[in-house]
Parts: C-alpha cells; structure tokens; sequence
C-alpha cells in the first residue's frame, strides 16, 4: 500500500518538466475561484541533462579528454573575464548553499574575500578546498573526485576568481589515495594544458592548485582547524574571530568550501544562476548529491534535485528499503553528526535544509543513513559517541571531558547498566557540551544523543528495565546494587533515593 | 587586576617614559562603549570582552586566560551572553564591540559555567588533602563559586589516568590533575624559548609534556608552577613544606641578579618558604628565574650565625664583644695607615652597608674602596662620575621597543634572565634582530654572531660590512647596544667602551633621542650600581698600595692574590663562603630576606627590600655591625638609626633614596659620559675573546652556592646530568 502510495506520489513526476507549465494552465482554467491554492510542486526526478556530475560512478574516462566531453573547462576563460561582482552574483541567483553541511549561502560567503578595499591588502589570498569527508555515511566528494575531478579543479578556478584568490589548496582526505590520485592528474593534466597556472585558460588570471593530503583526523575537516592542518600544525580549530576571510591560510584571507560547492560553480556559470534556482524549494535550490547507505536494496551515491522527499529518494533510486517501508526504523538523513528521525516523520520529510530543520534534525551533507528494524538503535548510536569519543581533538573542556563521559554512558545504555534519571542526566550533558565548544564537533556529538531520546526514548527504558529484571536496581555510574556495600547508606545523588523508592514499592503490596 | 592597569597607567602618564607614549607606544586605539551587566564601559579597541568585564567589576572565572600569554580560549569558563548572539561567548577570546550588550550574571552563564566545571571534575582527582595546590588553587576556588554542590560523575569506568612527567628538579608534575589549560605551554613557547613543551594525544587523551622524555631546561621553570590553575605542576623543592594560609607575605626585591626582581617572600615563623614573584610591569612582569624563586633554601645552610675568631687554623665562636676587640687588635697591630686599609665590597652588599663602610674607611684615611670583581681593585674603566656609563639607560621596559640589539660581551639570559623574556618577546612578536659579539650561548631568540674579540667590536662599530645584521643595524631606528659588565673586567674594557661611545655618538640622532637611550650597560651583581652611585671605587694611587688591613663585605668573589698573607682581614657576610676562609675574623650579617635595605637595580632604579624573618643567631644587619665596629675603633660614625643613615645617602645622592623611580639623567650629560669613553686612553683592541662571565647560572653567589636545589639545577641543566626517574618503572600513586 505504502508502495502504491509511492508511485501515485511520482505519478506527476513523470512528467516533470511540464509540471510548472501545467500548474499555470491548471491556475488559468479555473477563473471562477476566489481563492486557488498555489500550484503543488513536486521535486525530484532529475533529468539526466539536468545532472551536473556526470562521472559520478566513473563509467567514463575521468581525465582531460573525458571531461572536456562532458562539457568541462567549456569557456572558462570567458566566465573569468566575466569578473568576481558577475560570478558572485551567478552564485548568488543560484541560490547555492554550502554542501558541507552548514548550509551558509555560497555567494555571499564569497564576497566576504572581497570587502571594499581588498584590493590594497598585499597578502595573497586563498581558496581552500575542503575534501577532507570524514563523516560516517558521507561519500558524494569522494565520487566526485574520482570520477570528476577536473570538475572540482575547474570550481577552483571560478571559485578563485571569484573571490581574487591566488591559489587553491584542496585538502584531501588521507585515506583516499585514488581519489588524490585523480585529483592529481587532473591537476597535472589542467596544469600542462595551460588551464590553470600562469596566465590560467589564457585568461591573464594566474591562479594554482595544490593538493594536500591530510593524515586521518575528522576534525581537521573543521575549516580552522583543516588551516592549521595544511600549515603543519596540530588539527586543531582556531577561535574565531577572526574569522578566515580576514586570518587564514599562513595569516592572509581564505575561504574554506566543500568540494561539492566549488565543483558546482563552473556549470551554474556557464548555464546560470536561474537554471540551478529552478531545481529545489526557496531557499533550497539547486541539485545535491546524496549518499545513501545501510538497509537498503541498492544503496547508492546519486545526484537528486533538491528537495526531493526522502521516501521518494529511496523508493526511486535505492530499490527501497530492505523488507518493505514498514520494516524502516529510523533515519539519520545527513551524516552521523545529525539526529535520527523515526518512519513517521521519514513519511514526510523533504531531503532539504529547511525541511529536515522543522522535522529537528539537519540535511548535513546529504548522507542518508537507513536503519531498520533489526538496528539496535542505541547500539547504532553510542558507536557514534564512541567515533566522536575518538575524534575530538581535546582542545576545548566541553568536548573533551564530555565527549568521554556521553560515551561511557551510552556504553552503559547500550547494556542496559544504568538508572532511568541517568537517561536525563545524559541529555543534559548534550545540553552542557552543546554551543559551549570552540567549533561544532561538540554539537555534532551532542546531537545524535538527543534524537535517539527524543524518538526512541522508549527503547532506552525498556533496555534498562530489561537489565534490572535480570540483575537487579543499577546505581548512579553503572554499579550494580547488589554489589554496594551493604553497610552503608546510599547516597541520593548515587541514586540511593530511587532504589529506596522501589524497594518500598516491593514491600509495600 | 584592576589596580595593575591603573598602576600602569599612572605610571606611564607620571613616569619617565611620559614622552613614550606619543611617539613611540602603539597608536592608540579609538575607544569604544559597551554596557555590561547594565553597566557602561569605556575600553580601548581591541580589547578582549574579559577584560572589559573586569572593567566593569564584573568577575569573569577562567582557567586558561592570562594576560600575559596568548590567547587560547579552551578552558570555556569565561562563558558570558552577549545580546544577539545565540550561544555563550568565551569573553577572553572575543574583542569587546561597541554597543554590544554584555551579561555576565544571567541563568544561561550560570549554567553554562557549572556545566563547564563539571566537565572539568569529572576527570580531576579529589586530590586536594594532599595536593600543594590547595588554598591557592583556581579549581578549587572557583569549583567553590560557581560550581554544582555535588557530583553526578559516578562512572563505573573511573576517571582518566595519565603518566607523570619528569621535567627536572624544580617543576612537580601530577599529571592527572591536569586540566589542559596550555598556559604552561604559552609560557614555555612564547616567554622561556622552551619550543619543546607542547601537547601530545588528542581528545580525552590529550596530554602536556615534551613527547620524548627530557627536563624543561630553562632558568625560568619555576614560572609555570605559579602559571598553572590546579595542582598539575608544583615545586619540587617546596612539595608539601607549607600551607600558603600559614605564611607570611613579605613583598621585596631579588639581590641574585642586577634586575632586582620583585619578589614577595613567603615565610613561616624564622624560615623563608619559597619565594614568588610580586608583579611590576616595568621590571619583572610576572616572572622571575628559577635562581630568583628557589636558592632560597641557601639561606639555611652554611650561613655564619655567630662572630668568628681565628685561633691557628681554625675559628673559634665568639662574642660580638670579643670580635670587636680582636678587630680592634688586628686594625691597631696591623698599623695600617690611610690607603693600606682596604675595603672590598661584594656582590650581596646592600647601599647602607656600602655608604657606611665607605664612611668608616674614609675617615681613617683611606680611599682604598675596591669591588671583588676582576680589576675591581683598580679605578673603573669607564668613569663612573657619570651615571649614565654603567647603567642600563634604556629601562628595562622600553627594552621591547628596540628594533636592532647588539650584545657584546653578555649572555642576558643568565645575567638578566627576566630581561632576556621581554628580548624573547620583542623576537617574537616585533621582529627584532640581534646580533652577539663575544662568546656564544644557548639564547631564547635568533642572533648573528659577529665575532668574539674587542677587535670585532671595533671592526663591526667602525660600520665595516653592509650586509645582514650591519644593514639592519644602519637602518635601525630605535638600536640597542647593550655592554655586559664582565667587558669592563677584562683589560680591553677601555678599547671597548671608547668604540662604544664614538659610535653611540656619532650616531646620535638614533641612540640618543629625547624618548630613547640606545646606550645600555647590564650590570650583574645587585650592588654595583650602587658602589658606583656612592663612589666605593679606588682612587688611582690608592689601588697602588699593598694593604695592611682589609674589611671584606660580602666579598666572596675576591681574588685571593689581592689580600696580602700578612694583612689583617675581616669578613662581614652571611655565608661562610670563599670570602671568609680568608678572614681572622667573621662577622655574622644578615642575608637579603632579614634586612631592610636598599638595593639599586642595572637601570638605577632604587628599591627597598623588606624584612621577612629575623636574621639567624647573633647575626645583625650590615651596617649597624659596622657603625659599631667604628664606635669600637673610636672613629664613630655620625647615625644611629635606619632613618639617620638613609638621611646620609640622601646627602650622598638623593636618587638612592627615591625608592621605585629612575632617575633619568638629561641628554646633555649622557653625552659629556661618553665624551669621557670615546676619549678613553686604551690600548688596541685585542682579539682576546671576551668570555661569558657566568659559566653556571645556579651557582653564582654565597646564597645559591649553599642551597641544595641550585645544585641540583646546576647538576640537572648546566652538566646535563640528570637522571630521569624511571616512570614506567615505579607504582604511581595521585600523590607521589
């Protein structure tokens, strides 16, 4: 039925690029209403000439020559002439947000390199690249690197001159050694064809890439700290301010950008910022690529219109969920860094910013991770806290301290050794280590805590109940009642108080 | 805090650096209004939130800001909400806006600090019974203030065990209560030069230390301990002595070096405890060297407590009386006359005991006032009738302004170790060069190395050479030259000083300046400035005569061939040190922490040491001993109490009594100075290296060759002999 629903609902679909012509005849005909309900828009269904990457799944040469006949370093030199106010004002009608995740409007973080007077400033300045994708679920830069890299060398050039940089550096993640490979030779291949360097595309822009590999640490994925990597310093975030765009890269003005949002920029210039605005809601335009793994059939990488609804994602192109929608529990729709949605709210939800926000979690980087039912969701969770435990760099208190402490009891939650308070205590370490933090790493392990108690509270108190029916009232920390020492009293706030409550509860019948 | 800047402040409108600061300070920034806590506050630009808030008088906790280190902004205890922004700021990281709306004292800061204090407990050791920590602790106290009242930190899996690191014989460390501020790492990097401490690990195993096991070699060490908020690093030499409530706080001056650090003295009932450092932006900052803060416990051993006779070859323990007398003997048999009474005065010697002795001396005739230095018992190379030739005329503050310093002939790291931090700084943070002419040493900032003899100082002066440190000395605008003592001790000090002062005068226009005085001495012993200001120098025939009578004071640094084998010798000190083998009579003086008394600094600047516990035994202060010996000798002398005496160097000069404050000479006699150098009658330069004076910077003086932990130090850093205790080896306990 679920399924039915489905294709009703990609019925319109089939005829997508009709759709807003329809709606306007369909608005025309019926002049007799007072009131006509603004036309349903439907998304997804992306056409193949829509796709901007188009070697996703490296079925064709990912070299020069391939690239440049699937439409690559097309007039790029006449999109640099074109000059930095027109290209960051194409971005900006196309409405592009950043792909890493926190979704800051593309354009406008532009045009912070290019505050009046910047041209006095000597300093050189850099575009930084961000393909360091360490969060768990993400793949789509990898895809793109391997199979377009001379899409994301291209972005470097547009994005460069966008904002007047004089060189790019790609940061890649160290464990992708084909990927820096590719990225490498489209360097080296862009380099010899006179499409970057001195006098890039023969443009009388000079402009270099380098690619730097890094050496295995998500934090250094965080735009400061992934500056402090590339100068050969320890991975660790900057306090801002000052904010990159004035202190970056060796002290000059930098911006840092996700490989996905650079490798976009040549194609919205060359086919316009409307063009990429049309796909996608307000505010949410353009296409996206999205990574979708764990149960389902056919988990993929794919490039989808924004805004597409997340069921239908996963209906159309990953051949549904493993044993049906209704053997689906949970989501984490971006990233393990984003809280999990139930199947309730799956049903719903547009695979957008704005829509994944209301639903209380975050498109993040388009990661799509499917449970079902056979997911020990706080299992599934505590490894989380447990990658974050790993992950954080120890600078600041908060994350530190509290990234060890949310996975020793999410440890303990997972076996069911703790007291029901302690379920509220936890989430109130998510609380204390949330927007207490130098950079967002703290929030990224806070979060997933808090969807898996907002949704599946109830699994987390069977799991504990389950394990006191078996051995017996656990105390504050994981220490079993059975095992204090009898001689003395039981503090309250080692959870004394509740263990007397039940024990009376016992007696009292 | 609030009182250091207005102090500041005071002192740079009414002090001698007023022209400074429209010239030559940073431009000053446009101030900016903001409101904290309903409060309105002016602030200069730039500013950091946190300071505007102690503006305010609105506390702000923190853990890892400092304000004499950069800023790392981790620890999250200075959390504050600021209007319009959605999450708590960390105020010492964020610049104060204009019209920003700043609260401190709010439900979201509450929270956010306990939270933060939590997270800060949950791995930190109830350790505080036993930690040295306590009392003083920044945890404690502000766990105490704005943490929760209990504990939910009850993990079965317990709290984080981390390695105790070995970094010499000075800094304690207990790791496990470490709470990752990094200010000991700031401090390592930014003040000592030590680049090698840093943190290794990351996350919840994020650990301080120097990722191979070594010692922290630095003479300013002991700084971290006072750096660090919690009981992570503690002194080795004070682990477990006191209690700070139980001492008693005696702010002074150091008398180790010619900085004249302020220190304050901590004491319980006769003993000193240790020593800290007392805060004076226009010396010593924060900081003091390790032989400042620990050759305290010098003060306990071999100190001479009871007047001394010498009966054969050994001495024998007397009255007052009985020396006196036997002095008295000595002095008559002797039957010195006039210049054949000689007085050498050491490195220790206080202004009063130097005005006193010199008094005595001269109205028996005598002009025979020497020092115990090399050459000290020849009249000084360079003239000390004017002041500005052996001072540090350039303030010791104004140090961090020169853009080009050229050393000859010192290591400022060991004869001035606070001053060779600010070098550090202006390294750093301004770019200056440098450049050494002498002996090599292991520094805390890049230098070129120019030569080694008198002849390269004159070669280099004459403006030979156009290239690397001679360009930038040529276009330097606010050059430094800076003349370390022990030049004036060799016999080239005259061909020295003489290039010195035709260069500094023919380049006048950028050494001498109204705001700026590029000509600096760095004197290395506490009293020289002083017996120079007095005039405890010999006349030219009087260091001609072979003595019949000599009056050590302090004088431990004495060449044994200038005291004749028939003289009569006393020795007045407080350390049965190399001084008072040589004497027929000891007497037993007080040490630097058991008088009150002044001492003049390398600048000039005088100061006044206090009193922090009683002089041992019979021992007495300086000059009262020899006011008494010249009542005994029937020549008294004209004061009989502190305030008396101090009358009489105000008659000699009033700028020794002018406590904390330069007296800056006018321009005009600066050059008439070195008018007197550049026409220094000397021989050619030779091309005899000029050597480091100080070859062990822990063993420099009767006080730190007594004390036990210098000579651990010196064993540890300057024979890198250490042994480091075995840590894999041997059960740590929290405590040990």
């Amino acid at each position: 039925m679920i399924r039915s629903r489905a294709i009703i609902r990609s019925l319109p679909k089939a005829s997508t690029s009709s759709s807003r012509q329809i709606g306007i005849s369909a608005g025309s005909v019926r002049s007799l209403a007072t009131v006509s309900d603004p036309p349903v828009r439907h998304y997804g269904g992306l056409k193949d000439q829509d796709r901007i990457f188009t070697n996703l799944y490296c079925k064709h040469d990912h070299g020069l020559k391939g690239a440049q006949a699937r439409g690559d370093w097309h007039k790029t030199k006449e999109i640099i002439h074109k000059g930095d106010s027109w290209i960051i004002q194409t971005i900006k009608d196309s409405g592009l947000r950043g792909r890493g995740g926190a979704g800051f409007p593309s354009g406008l973080k532009w045009s912070f390199m290019n505050k009046p007077g910047w041209e006095k400033d000597p300093r050189p300045r850099y575009l930084v690249v961000n393909a360091d994708e360490g969060e768990p679920g993400t793949c789509k830069d990898r895809e793109i690197m391997r199979g377009d890299p001379h899409k994301l060398v291209e972005g470097c050039l547009v994005a460069g001159r966008a904002m007047n940089a004089n060189a790019a550096y790609i940061y890649i993640r160290g464990e992708f050694y084909q990927e820096a490979s590719h990225v490498q030779q489209a360097i080296d291949e862009a380099y010899k064809a006179g499409l970057i360097g001195k006098n890039a595309c023969n443009s009388g822009y000079d402009f270099d890439v380098y690619l730097h590999r890094g050496a295995g640490a998500y934090i250094c994925g965080e735009e400061t700290a992934l500056i402090e990597s590339i100068e050969g310093k320890q991975g660790k975030p900057r306090l801002k301010p000052p904010f990159p765009a004035d202190v970056g890269l060796f002290g000059c003005p930098t911006t840092v950008a996700n490989v996905e949002t650079v490798a976009v920029a040549p194609t919205i210039a060359r086919r316009g910022g409307s063009w990429f605005a049309g796909f996608g809601r307000e505010r949410n335009s353009g296409t996206k690529v999205y990574c979708v793994s764990g149960h389902v059939n056919n988990p993929c990488v794919i490039e989808e219109e924004m805004s597409i609804p997340l069921q239908e994602l996963l209906e159309k192109h990953c051949g549904g969920i493993r044993g049906g929608w209704q053997n689906l529990k949970g989501i984490i729709p971006g990233g393990c860094s984003v809280p999990v949605i139930p199947r309730s709210d799956c049903e719903k939800v547009l695979m957008d910013y704005d829509s994944l926000k209301d639903a209380q979690t975050s498109l993040g980087t388009g990661a799509v991770i499917v449970m079902d039912q056979t997911t020990d969701m706080i299992s599934a969770i505590a490894r989380f806290s447990k990658f974050y435990k790993h992950e954080s760099c120890g600078q600041c208190t908060p994350c530190r301290e509290g990234t060890t402490w949310m996975m020793n009891m999410m440890d303990r939650m997972v076996e069911g050794r703790a007291q029901e308070r302690e379920i509220d205590m936890l989430l109130e370490l998510t609380k204390q280590v949330e927007g207490h933090t130098i950079c967002a790493l703290g929030d990224a392990a806070a979060w997933p805590i808090q969807g898996l108690m907002r949704h599946f509270r109830p699994e987390v108190e069977a799991r504990l109940a389950a394990f006191h029916a078996k051995n017996g009232q656990t105390l504050f920390g994981g220490a079993l009642l059975s095992e204090a020492d009898k001689r003395y009293a039981i503090p309250d706030n080692l959870g004394g108080d509740a263990t007397r409550n039940i024990a009376q509860q016992i007696s009292a019948p | 805090m609030l009182r250091r800047i207005a102090q500041k402040n005071i002192a740079r409108v009414a002090g001698p650096s007023r022209a400074r600061l429209l010239s030559t300070s940073a431009p000053r920034q446009a101030d900016i209004t903001l409101t904290i806590d309903g409060k309105e506050v002016t602030v200069p630009q730039g500013t950091a939130l946190i300071q505007a808030c102690e503006q305010a008088g609105a506390a702000v906790p923190r853990f890892c800001y400092h304000d004499r280190l950069a800023i790392a902004g981790n620890c999250r205890m200075c959390l504050v909400e600021v209007e319009r922004s959605p999450k708590p700021v960390a105020s010492c990281a964020m610049p104060a806006m204009p019209g920003s709306k700043v609260f401190t004292n709010t439900p979201l800061v509450h929270k956010a600090r306990e939270g933060v204090m939590e997270f800060l407990l949950a791995n930190h050791p109830l350790d505080c019974p036993i930690c040295d920590q306590g009392g003083e602790c920044d945890l404690q106290d502000q766990s105490m203030r704005y943490g929760s009242d209990r504990t939910r930190f009850h993990e079965i899996t317990g709290k984080r065990a981390v390695e105790n690191k070995d970094l010499g014989p000075i800094v304690k460390t207990s790791m496990n209560r470490c709470i990752q501020c990094t200010r000991c790492v700031r401090f390592a990097n930014d003040v000592a030069g030590v680049e090698d401490l840093g943190t290794t690990g990351r996350g919840n195993d994020l650990q301080i230390g120097m990722y191979i096991e070594k010692t922290m070699d630095s003479e300013m060490s002991g700084n971290i301990i006072d750096l660090c908020p919690v009981g992570a690093l503690t002194s080795k030499p004070y682990a477990f002595q006191a209690r700070p409530w139980e001492l008693k706080k005696t702010e002074s001056v150091d008398v180790l070096d010619a900085v004249g650090s302020n220190i304050r003295v901590d004491s319980r009932g006769v003993q000193v405890m240790r020593v800290q450092p007392k805060i004076n932006d226009e010396m010593n900052e924060e900081w003091i060297s390790d032989k400042t803060r620990y050759a305290y416990d010098g003060l306990k051993y071999q100190r001479l407590t009871t007047p001394l006779v010498r009966e054969g070859d050994r001495f024998v323990p007397a009255s007052w009386e009985t020396a006196m007398e036997t002095i008295r003997h000595g002095y008559l048999n002797s039957g010195a006359r006039n210049d054949e009474i000689k007085a050498v005065a050491g490195s220790l010697a206080d202004t009063e005991a130097l005005v006193a002795l010199k008094d005595l001396v001269n109205r028996l005739g005598s002009e025979n006032l020497t020092l115990d230095s090399k050459l000290g018992d020849k009249p000084p190379t360079q003239s000390t009738d004017i002041r500005s030739n052996y001072l540090f005329n350039t303030a010791i503050e104004n140090v961090e302004d020169a853009d080009a310093v050229l050393l000859i002939g010192t290591n400022p790291r060991h004869e001035a170790a606070t001053i060779n931090s600010r070098f550090r700084k202006s390294f750093l943070h301004r770019g200056a060069e440098f450049a050494v002419i002498g002996e090599k040493f292991d520094s805390t900032f890049e230098y070129e190395h120019l030569g080694t003899s008198p002849k390269d100082v004159e070669a280099f002066l004459a403006g030979k050479g156009n290239k690397g440190f001679a360009k930038i000395w040529k276009e330097a605008k606010k050059p430094l030259l800076i003349v370390g003592s022990a030049v004036t001790e060799t016999q080239d000090g005259a061909a020295v000083l003489k290039a010195v002062g035709k260069h500094v005068l023919d380049n006048g226009s950028k050494f001498l300046t109204p705001e700026w005085n590029g000509f600096s001495v760095l004197q290395r012993a506490a009293s020289r400035a002083a017996a120079y200001d007095i005039g405890f120098t010999p006349s030219s025939s009087a260091s001609s005569v072979k003595p019949k009578f000599v009056y050590l004071l302090n004088a431990d640094d004495v060449d044994p061939s200038t005291i004749p084998e028939d003289a009569f010798v006393v020795y007045q000190g407080h350390h049965g040190d190399f001084g008072a083998q040589f004497a027929d009579v000891c007497l037993p003086a007080a040490a630097y922490t058991e008088k009150a008394a002044t001492w003049i600094n390398t600048e000039g600047r005088s100061q006044m040491g206090r009193t922090a516990v009683p002089p041992p035994g019979a021992s007495r202060e300086d000059w009262k001993i020899i006011r008494a010996l010249s009542e005994v000798i029937g020549n008294p002398l004209p004061y009989d109490d502190t305030l008396q005496i101090r009358q009489r160097m105000f008659d000699i000069s009033p700028t020794l009594v002018r406590y904390d404050h330069i007296e800056k000479p006018s321009l005009e006699i600066v050059k008439t100075g070195l008018q007197l150098l550049s026409s220094l009658s000397s021989s050619a330069a030779s091309s005899n290296p000029l050597k480091k004076p100080i070859e062990d910077f822990y063993r420099t003086d009767p006080i730190s060759r007594a004390s036990v932990t210098m000579a651990d130090c010196s064993k540890a850093f300057t024979k890198k002999q250490y042994e480091l205790s075995d840590v894999d080896g041997q059960a740590q306990a929290s405590f040990a």
